[in-house]
């Protein structure tokens, strides 16, 4: 039967064949699921029970918590520290690594280092520092140069930029990499027309560089955002023994979803809760490349 | 921007353009500063590995090199054998997952690239809509699943989200464009299937891309969280981080352990990347590009 057909049917053969599995697992894996979370956040569900059918209670519940509001809160605090903080400290390095010739690859080894890391791993070890005196690295050294204690971990105030702390670290070797080279792609031809115009290297920055950067600004902005707007491990190992304290300064979103549903076992709540999660990064995520790509 | 305009490119671009002379003094108090935050960049991983290596006494002074530096930290934590499984763990799930991305991504990528038939272009879209998707979304559907057929604490259960990514299918794709079509033609025209064009025409030139691929799945799954937290209950069963997590909650556990099992679960990809270096810079300006 196969070797009556065409080249073009046989092509089209071979297609479907190499997708099946792949479109089978895309099906059960990514697209069942997905209409199954939207379903389940209309349901009221605690694992053992049956599924009623709750309409709309889940997300009415949701917009009248306050804790939810709080969480809500902080998940766009991490995004609005994070991601300014970040574009701009990785775009200074990347800047001026950029024009360092000595050690070059060297010194971009040690910012990209932090990206190998685990989150999980890298958290323990920031909690430690942040420990009380005589425990954490920060505090007995701002103590041995007699500076009083700074509350890291145990402030409402100071927990939450803590915490973000190291999650930005942990990102800044790639925004490096991924500006140099967008620097690198820019034509060198400009740079040396603006030097015989002599233009200076302020005003080049800011009409020659950063707007041929576009693209490259673009693409980090949003995707850091939405690893700042799902921030999780870093939370939930720096404050095991209260998860998104102290009193609910540190909890994100997503934090927020893993209790009500592994540690409450209210599914359809949960589930309404990662479904305003979707729609927030949806929502982010198309402003942002709206706003960056027109102005 | 397509692949044929960024692959002879990404050499380029990670060799800076600075001219060779010598600094100046402003150039040196750059190089200085730069050097200076470098460092300050490693100073967490630093400690880590030194801490690892102190005794217990000399933990909470600011000294990175320690007095005696020693390995029993290692053998303390690697001896009650939880680690010991828990890297056993990690080990075989991020090396089973990385070699299906590798297969079926690439599979699936150079399908869509380089064969034409009818639903190809929804085929794409539905496969690129789901990047839209975030994993907590789906973190419940999967625990009920799981449950359902018996998934839970298994390896099966840990590794099932993960075994394609769209992401990779389309890093895949953009560099499947680069292989030109003649040479497929060509291995037609000398009896080759479908099947043995991909795997030994199309495959073998692609292999920055399938390294660079490789390279951040066995990273991302190494280092995954959150589901492993949820599908794992058994202590045997769970994966570095979930396992490192749960014994850094232990209420004495004392830091030298901590920092030794975060070294644990750190020090394999700093190797990684060690040698494979070039690779990764690479791959990450290859994603970076394409996204």
């Amino acid at each position: 039967m196969y070797r009556n057909l065409t080249i073009r049917q046989k092509q089209i053969v071979w297609a479907w064949a190499f997708l099946a599995i792949p479109i089978l697992f895309y099906g059960v894996i990514r697209f069942y699921p997905t209409g199954n979370a939207i379903l389940i956040s209309f349901q009221e569900w605690n694992l053992l029970g049956d599924r009623t059918w709750t309409g709309l209670e889940n997300y009415q519940k949701l917009f009248a918590d306050p804790v939810f509001w709080k969480v809500f809160k902080n998940t766009f605090v991490y995004l609005l520290l994070g991601t300014p903080i970040s574009l701009v400290i990785s775009f200074v390095i990347a800047y001026h690594l950029d024009k360092t010739r000595f050690m070059h690859g060297f010194l971009r080894m040690l910012y990209f280092l932090p990206f190998m890391t685990s989150a999980v791993a890298m958290a323990w070890v920031w909690r430690w520092f942040y420990q009380p005196v005589p425990v954490g690295l920060f505090n007995n050294a701002l103590a041995s140069i007699g500076i009083p204690q700074f509350p890291f971990l145990q402030s409402t105030t100071w927990a939450l930029p803590s915490v973000l702390a190291p999650a930005i670290w942990a990102g800044l070797g790639f925004q490096v990499i991924i500006f140099m080279a967008g620097l690198r792609a820019i034509p060198r031809s400009y740079y040396e027309a603006a030097r015989i115009d002599g233009v200076s290297s302020w005003t080049v920055l800011w009409e020659i560089t950063l707007p041929l950067l576009k693209p490259t600004i673009v693409f980090i902005v949003v995707f850091s955002s939405i690893g700042f707007l799902r921030i999780f491990d870093h939370v939930f190992n720096m404050t095991t023994n209260n998860p998104g304290g102290p009193l609910n300064s540190t909890k994100p979103l997503v934090l927020m979803i893993y209790e009500t549903a592994f540690s409450a076992f209210d599914m359809g709540y949960a589930a309404a809760q990662t479904v305003v999660l979707f729609l927030v990064l949806l929502v982010v995520s198309l402003i942002q490349l709206r706003l960056l790509r027109d102005s | 921007m397509t692949a044929t305009e960024i692959r002879p490119t990404t050499d380029a671009l990670l060799k800076t353009q600075a001219p060779k002379k010598p600094m100046n003094t402003g150039q040196f108090i750059r190089w200085l500063l730069l050097f200076l935050g470098g460092i300050a960049m490693v100073m967490p991983i630093a400690y880590m590995i030194s801490t690892s290596l102190k005794w217990p006494h000399e933990v909470y002074n600011l000294k990175l090199i320690p007095d005696e530096p020693h390995l029993e930290n290692y053998t303390y934590v690697l001896e009650d054998g939880r680690f010991y499984w828990w890297f056993v763990n990690s080990m075989i799930i991020a090396v089973i997952t990385t070699v299906c991305n590798v297969i079926f991504d690439s599979l699936v990528g150079y399908t869509l690239c380089k064969f034409r038939f009818p639903g190809r272009y929804i085929v794409f879209i539905a496969i690129l809509s789901t990047l839209m998707i975030p994993t907590e979304m789906l973190v419940i559907p999967w625990y009920l699943m799981s449950q359902q057929f018996g998934w839970l604490d298994t390896y099966w259960g840990i590794m099932f989200p993960g075994l394609m990514t769209a992401f990779g299918t389309f890093l895949m794709k953009q560099f499947f464009e680069t292989v030109p079509d003649d040479f497929i033609e060509a291995a037609r025209i000398d009896g080759l299937n479908e099947l043995q064009i991909w795997w030994t025409v199309a495959m073998p030139l692609v292999k920055p891309a399938l390294a660079a691929l490789a390279i951040f799945v066995f990273l991302g799954n190494w280092t995954a969280f959150i589901w492993p937290l949820i599908v794992t209950n058994s202590v045997e069963m769970y994966t570095l981080p979930v396992g490192l997590s749960s014994f850094g909650d232990e209420a004495d556990v004392a830091w030298e352990l901590i920092m030794t099992g975060a070294a644990i679960s750190t020090i394999p990809t700093l190797i990684v990347f060690l040698i494979f270096q070039r690779y990764i810079i690479q791959g990450v300006v290859m994603a970076g590009l394409k996204g």
